[in-house]
């Protein structure tokens, strides 16, 4: 079974966004490093929020096949 | 030479074969006793490789032996033991060994719960013992899950309940079926393999063991000891939801998190997106805040060396200012109409640093010539002969009109 590559997690996305905000939040930030970190924070934002609002159910049932092998068939 | 012998009766009627007696005895006795229950204590139980079950029944005066056949045994939850007080239904017969015997067609304990309270408490002190059971044991639920097994019947309402709820929740996910019988001869096999098979999915977070309303005797394969190892086993965590909210089960005991129903265990499965998408806005509102708070420290940084170095800047301070206007159409988009007060708070300060620049240049003598609607008039096209036009000096603006060129 090939494991698919993802984008970044809900979770990750969130969670970067915890430590974006908390280093804006922190006084000894140049100016320059402080816009970076606002745009990737708006990016994972964006992101977020469009796996938020576009994500689909993928239904999938397993099935062992002959030789021990793991099928996941899309349901 | 023959020896005489002394002369002997010989019977006066034909003789009984063995098997005519020993299935006389038995008609006699299946008439005599049609299907009966009996109490007892067993004792002497052994099974045999046939799955055969062999005991006898006994009280303080008499024992009766039994036979309980593979078909019958295997109905009775739990194997009996030796001292076990009984009820047992059965007929009266004779074996080919001419033995009177039971043919036990049904037994029960007499204890409350019967045979099932037996095996429970059987099956619940060995978990007990592995500490399966244990509190502490429990493992926390992902998070965020993007893929979860379920592992249930094919058929039926489970799955349908388990994808709608899911997929009104939190669609970022992979569901997979991983179908069992859950019930009956066999289950308990069906749903250790399946609970195997889903270990060997390495990217399931999550596996969720459920089965619909039955009667007890149908949730009964989820009290099987091998089959709640099998949940404990788990390579990842797991959610049980066995039955309906009154049905408990040993694999709701030892699951990770017990859901009452097959709704409710994807409900405690993922995450609401509603909730979610709440705690995005914070994070927007958060991120706008913060780096409003930024601008605002580089807009005092900005004056001062303004403040400083006089129009020598000017340039930088406009591309300054054009940056934080930027970033503050930037911050609008991103943080949504929540931060609507946030948004016009950075326009200020990104059109006050804009303002910066020009201020500065005025106050040496120069205008900014700019229409009605703010717009700033650069070119002789942008005045034609008698429009009307603000002219902005240091101190205020002047209204001013083009005269006719000649």
């Amino acid at each position: 079974m090939s494991a698919e590559r993802r984008p970044p997690s809900l979770e990750e996305d969130l969670g970067r966004l915890d430590a974006i905000v908390r280093s804006l939040e922190a006084e000894d930030l140049d100016l320059d490093r402080a816009l970076a970190l606002f745009e990737e924070g708006v990016e994972r934002l964006r992101a977020a929020r469009e796996r938020l609002g576009e994500a689909e159910l993928r239904l999938k049932a397993l099935r062992e096949a002959a030789g021990g092998e793991l099928k996941l068939d899309a349901i | 030479m023959t020896l005489p012998l002394p002369l002997e009766a010989e019977p006066r009627e034909r003789p009984a074969t063995v098997t005519e007696v020993v299935e006389g005895a038995r008609r006699t006795l299946q008439h005599a006793f049609p299907p009966l229950w009996v109490e007892g204590e067993i004792s002497n139980f052994k099974v045999w490789s046939s799955g055969h079950w062999y005991f006898s029944l006994k009280d303080p005066g008499s024992q009766l032996k039994c036979v309980m056949f593979r078909s019958d045994a295997r109905r009775v939850p739990a194997l009996p033991q030796d001292g076990l007080k009984v009820y047992a239904r059965g007929e009266l017969s004779v074996s080919k060994r001419g033995d009177l015997e039971l043919i036990v067609r049904q037994l029960l304990a007499t204890t409350e719960g019967g045979f099932y309270a037996v095996a429970l408490e059987r099956a619940r002190a060995a978990l007990e013992k592995d500490g399966l059971l244990a509190p502490e044991r429990k493992r926390p639920l992902p998070t965020f899950p993007r893929a979860i097994g379920v592992v249930t019947s094919p058929e039926g309402a489970v799955w349908h309940d388990i994808v709608a709820v899911a997929g009104r929740r939190w669609p970022d996910l992979e569901l997979v079926l991983i179908g069992t019988r859950v019930q009956g001869e066999g289950a308990a096999t069906d749903l250790m393999r399946a609970l195997a098979l889903a270990d060997r999915l390495p990217h399931l977070d999550l596996v969720i063991v459920a089965r619909g309303g039955g009667s007890k005797e149908d949730l009964w394969v989820f009290n099987d000891e091998r089959v709640a190892r099998a949940v404990a086993a788990s390579r990842v965590p797991t959610i049980a939801a066995v039955g309906h909210e009154t049905d408990v089960t040993l694999t709701d005991l030892v699951a990770d998190v017990r859901a009452p129903t097959p709704s409710a265990a994807a409900e405690k499965a993922v995450p609401d997106r509603a909730d979610v998408a709440r705690r995005l806005d914070a994070l927007g509102a958060g991120l706008g805040a913060a780096v409003a708070r930024r601008l605002e420290i580089a807009d005092e940084r900005v004056r001062h060396a303004s403040t400083r170095l006089g129009g020598a800047v000017d340039r930088r301070l406009a591309a300054t200012g054009e940056r934080l206007r930027r970033q503050a159409a930037r911050i609008a988009a991103a943080c949504g109409v929540r931060l609507a007060s946030r948004h016009a708070e950075l326009s200020r300060l990104g059109a006050s640093l804009d303002a910066l620049s020009p201020l500065k240049v005025l106050e040496r003598g120069y205008a900014v010539a700019r229409d009605a609607g703010g717009r700033v008039l650069r070119r002789l096209a942008d005045f034609p002969p008698g429009g009307a036009f603000r002219l902005r000096v240091t101190d205020g603006e002047v209204p001013a009109r083009a005269e006719p060129r000649p």
